[in-house]
């Protein structure tokens, strides 16, 4: 009982709350008052044609960027105001894969999590054999294919201690067996009450219900 | 100070409050530049070392200080715009920056023109002439810094971040340049050295350093004023006050 | 908090190591630049003394401007440096970090061959001494007021004149101390004064400039 209620005081609490949130890019309103919450075990897919601001959206959310109004909230805090305790919880995966050419995978994973959040060595050699890796752990990343690049930058998933995944194209460069793999990743991670908010062209395989879709149009409007 | 502030964080209560102060302060500056020329340039009594020579005192002395004060006021600006996250100050620094500039340029010309008569050369490394080539300098990497983002509401920023460099940077260059004149030129002699200036020389300087203050605010206050439309121009307000206006 | 700031240290070093072009070029340029003046000017060495603290200091900045792109580029284009604003720790102490990674990696060789240039300018043990302390005052302050320079144009596609029109103009308080303090030596006074100068300013830079460049990296990520 108690824990049911730990739980479920964790949903409320670790919730995103996005209000009113503009957005203007080089004197063009790409959305503007845009709200809506994640809650803890959500999924949600941030869909819409190209150029319409999704990325700016996911970044704006990061804390990258600062919005042109509006607020983001985590755990009812600003997040704008409280970086580093808001990203404490975040884990975010941009277009680049944010992985040095000149440091070998299992360092790459080594130095990311050693100024996110420590872990141990074996549980990184681990995580790169998850992400299929396995033999490549001490290759210079400059040596290997983007895809293989891109699933070292995947590989932070799997040890992840993040409550909130914001992904940007995570399946880009990554084989179909990769995005199964990665899908029943992701439930899990909502399972264990944790959220994610991603961007993809992929149809995912999740049943019904699960996955939220929050639909981005193009903007005709010139004025806000 | 953001109480007091707040209202005028509204970009429409701005753009009307400059148009109604701009009027003023081109008029009065209109005025005491005409009075403080005429004044300084016909009627004072010319110097007896210099002749009629010293009379650019009237254009350099007040371009140099203001150029120095545009600097100050644009770091003020970028301040604001920093820590109360107010885009219209950011404006403020992209309106002032190019007048500073000119204004500079204005006092390196003059300064120049003067020492042509005084020094017999055009150019003397002098610690005020060099101190306001490199006021200079500053000057245009704030102007390049905004032109070179696209995105107008990050150039503001970023040039309000170089500002602020800049001006906790201007004290120390000016006392370099100071020191490196004292240690290198001992033999010039500083042109504002004179113990006293006659009052007749004095007063028309006086309104003409006003009168070039009032002329900083003036294209201060043209230049916020059609930053400020530029980049909120997609706004209804802006919309309405040129339909009106037709 | 210390921990990710050696963490961030080590990194760039074993980085900086894989890739010891980024090193040695800006190195190599120094010295090349330094050799150029008693080729152009003349071997005589009561002239080449006379101007060998403008020649070291201004190959020194150039050098400095050089590397500086290094600082935040690579990061900014692989995308590490956005996961590098995304961690608990404040900007401030990671963009520090990598300053002082970039100043062991520039700074440091500069100083270990300023031997080198007392032979090439004909120094005598005190202007030597005296151009040493200097270069160690001197370029961790242009490390730290360079990176501002970078921070503000690493999104730029166009940046690398631009950051140099804008950080330039505030080296020449550095250039100035430093130079005069070369100068004295080399006249057998007293030079602490330039130097205790310089000492002040790379307290004031070590102190303010991570607000600014954390600021400026804000700016150009967003």
């Amino acid at each position: 009982m108690l824990t049911f209620l730990q739980v479920a005081a964790g949903r409320i609490k670790n919730m995103l709350e996005v209000v009113n949130l503009s957005c203007i890019r080089e004197d063009t309103v790409l959305f503007s008052d845009l709200s809506f919450t994640v809650s803890a075990g959500e999924m949600i897919q941030i869909e819409g044609p190209n150029g319409v601001g999704k990325t700016s959206l996911l970044r704006l959310l990061a804390g990258l960027s600062s919005p042109a109004d509006g607020h983001i909230l985590w755990q009812h805090i600003d997040t704008l105001e409280d970086r580093e305790n808001y990203h404490q919880d975040l884990l975010y995966l941009g277009h680049l894969p944010g992985v040095k050419a000149e440091l070998t995978a299992f360092e790459n994973l080594f130095f990311y999590h050693a100024m996110h959040a420590p872990v141990a060595k074996d549980k990184i050699w681990e995580a790169l054999a998850q992400v299929g890796l396995a033999g490549y752990e001490d290759q210079l990343a400059c040596h290997l294919s983007a895809g293989q690049q891109r699933r070292i930058a995947l590989a932070r998933l799997w040890l992840s201690e993040q409550k909130l995944w914001i992904l940007d194209e995570p399946f880009t460069a990554i084989d179909k067996s990769g995005v199964k793999v990665l899908e029943s990743l992701f439930l899990a991670h909502a399972d264990k009450g944790g959220s994610v908010v991603l961007t993809t062209h992929q149809d995912l395989q999740f049943s019904a219900g699960r996955l939220r879709k929050i639909t981005l149009t193009r903007q005709h409007l010139t004025e806000y | 100070m953001w109480k007091w502030l707040h209202p005028y964080a509204k970009p429409e209560k701005s753009y009307n409050l400059a148009g109604k102060m701009l009027p003023w302060f081109a008029l009065f500056s209109a005025i005491s530049l005409t009075i403080g020329m005429v004044w300084g340039f016909v009627f004072a009594p010319a110097d007896y070392q210099q002749g009629d020579s010293f009379r650019i005192i009237y254009l350099h002395v007040p371009a140099a200080s203001l150029s120095m004060g545009a600097y100050l006021s644009m770091a003020i600006a970028a301040f604001i715009g920093l820590v109360w996250q107010l885009k219209m100050a950011d404006m403020a620094v992209a309106a002032i920056a190019p007048i500073g500039a000119v204004f500079t340029a204005i006092a390196l010309f003059t300064g120049a023109v003067w020492g042509k008569p005084m020094w017999g050369a055009w150019w003397v490394w002098d610690a005020r002439l060099t101190s306001e080539l490199i006021l200079l300098f500053l000057y245009l990497g704030v102007i390049a810094i905004y032109g070179a983002f696209s995105d107008k509401l990050l150039a503001g920023r970023a040039a309000g971040i170089l500002a602020l460099v800049g001006v906790i940077n201007l004290p120390v260059i000016h006392y370099s340049v100071e020191w490196w004149n004292t240690l290198h030129q001992k033999a010039t002699i500083s042109k504002f050295d004179k113990p006293s200036m006659d009052t007749d020389m004095l007063w028309p300087l006086l309104i003409n350093l006003l009168g070039f203050g009032l002329l900083f605010g003036t294209l201060t206050l043209m230049r916020f004023r059609n930053e400020l439309i530029t980049r909120e121009s997609h706004r209804p307000w802006v919309k309405k006050l040129f339909i009106e206006d037709k | 908090m210390f921990a990710v700031f050696m963490q961030v240290i080590k990194r760039e070093l074993i980085t900086a190591f894989r890739r010891k072009s980024d090193i040695l070029n800006p190195l190599w340029f120094f010295i090349i630049v330094i050799t150029l003046f008693p080729l152009g000017i003349g071997p005589e060495p009561n002239l080449l003394l006379r101007i060998a603290p403008g020649v070291i200091w201004v190959a020194a900045l150039l050098s400095a401007l050089l590397s500086m792109e290094r600082l935040f580029r690579d990061d900014f284009l692989d995308g590490s440096l956005e996961q590098l604003m995304l961690t608990n720790t404040p900007l401030g102490v990671i963009v520090t970090a990598k300053v002082v990674a970039h100043w062991l990696l520039t700074g440091v060789p500069i100083l270990l061959v300023s031997p080198l240039l007392a032979v090439f300018l004909s120094l005598d043990a005190n202007t030597f001494t005296a151009t040493f302390i200097t270069l160690l005052l001197g370029t961790p302050v242009l490390s730290f007021v360079g990176a501002i320079g970078v921070a503000l144009t690493v999104g730029l596609r166009k940046g690398g004149v631009l950051l140099s029109l804008l950080i330039l103009p505030l080296f020449i308080p550095v250039l100035i101390f430093a130079t005069s303090a070369i100068d004295a030596a080399s006249f057998g006074v007293s030079y602490a004064g330039p130097v205790a100068i310089l000492g002040a300013m790379l307290a004031a830079s070590v102190t303010l400039s991570p607000f600014a460049i954390a600021a400026s990296l804000r700016v150009s990520l967003s």
